[in-house]
């Protein structure tokens, strides 16, 4: 019997199958820095997320994100840090359900709004956010070399 | 940010086409339905085709029909069709390399031009159809 989709919390038996996923999405390998996120983010700190989409033990996607308050001047709000899919389990609503997923934790932290940040020529997961309905938030993004 | 008005008007017809797949759209009522003539829309409609946008029947029961897929056609590519968006040369006389100033309001304007690029860029049909409806 084929097993349904399961999004739960990350743990350390998924760690490798996330670096992979995000490897292949990349094309770069960070052991270190997903080991940080699990240690920072999939632990009982109850404002921080690491979820993943299970399927058959299968890791077939990821969800980072967080709580904050007053961030950028803004009362507290939900913000999604990094989403990933396999390649070639996309289109079938997998980051569909794990944005869901992180929504619904960080509603139930209370706020009511999720942001996000990312490069405006990742049409991709640009995209997908807007499939979601997001839109543009009042915010501009600045920079300057150091 | 404008459009050309020959952009909106593609625009407008290729979303009308991908909200009803299956269905064939006359020029005359998508050009009645947003006040162009039918002759005007002809030729909108004859450069979406030959950019493989939108597929055309002739004879009776012949018309237009959209003939991409609507969750990866984006408002962009629509819009690259007609005009450019994103970084350009602009129009107007070549300017001189030590006018500092207005080097630095053409910076200002590319910012703006990336922004709406990666905006058009980020959004297909399908969510755009998906949130007109709601």
């Amino acid at each position: 019997m084929i097993q349904l989709k399961k999004t739960r919390r990350a743990g350390r038996r998924d760690l490798a199958q996330v670096i992979d996923i995000d490897a292949r999405i990349t094309g770069l390998r960070k052991p270190a820095y997903w080991a940080g996120i699990l240690r920072r983010y999939g632990g009982r700190d109850a404002s921080r997320f690491f979820l993943v989409c299970v399927q058959e033990k299968q890791v077939q996607g990821y969800v980072v994100g967080e709580v904050r308050d007053w961030e950028f001047g803004s009362p507290a709000c939900g913000w999604v840090f990094g989403i990933g899919v396999l390649p070639e389990m996309r289109l079938r609503g997998t980051g569909t359900r794990l944005l869901e997923a992180i929504c619904a934790a960080f509603r139930e932290r209370g706020v009511d709004k999720v942001r996000t940040l990312l490069a405006r020529d990742n049409a991709l997961v640009l995209a997908f956010f807007r499939s979601q309905g997001m839109a543009a938030a009042p915010f501009i993004a600045l920079e300057r070399d150091l | 940010m404008k459009l050309q008005k020959n952009t909106l008007l593609a625009l407008c017809s290729v979303l009308e086409f991908a909200a009803q797949p299956g269905r064939q759209f006359s020029t005359a009522e998508i050009a009645q339905k947003y006040g162009a003539s039918a002759h005007h829309l002809a030729k909108v409609l004859g450069r979406l085709r030959r950019a493989g946008l939108v597929s055309a029947a002739r004879g009776s029961g012949g018309g237009y029909r959209f003939s991409g897929n609507p969750k990866r056609v984006t408002l962009l590519d629509v819009i690259s069709v007609f005009e450019t968006v994103g970084s350009k040369e602009r129009k107007g006389p070549r300017r001189e390399p030590a006018l500092d100033l207005q080097r630095a309001v053409d910076r200002v304007l590319a910012e703006i031009d990336e922004t709406a690029k990666a905006t058009f860029g980020s959004i297909t049909l399908e969510t755009l159809l998906r949130f007109a409806a709601r």
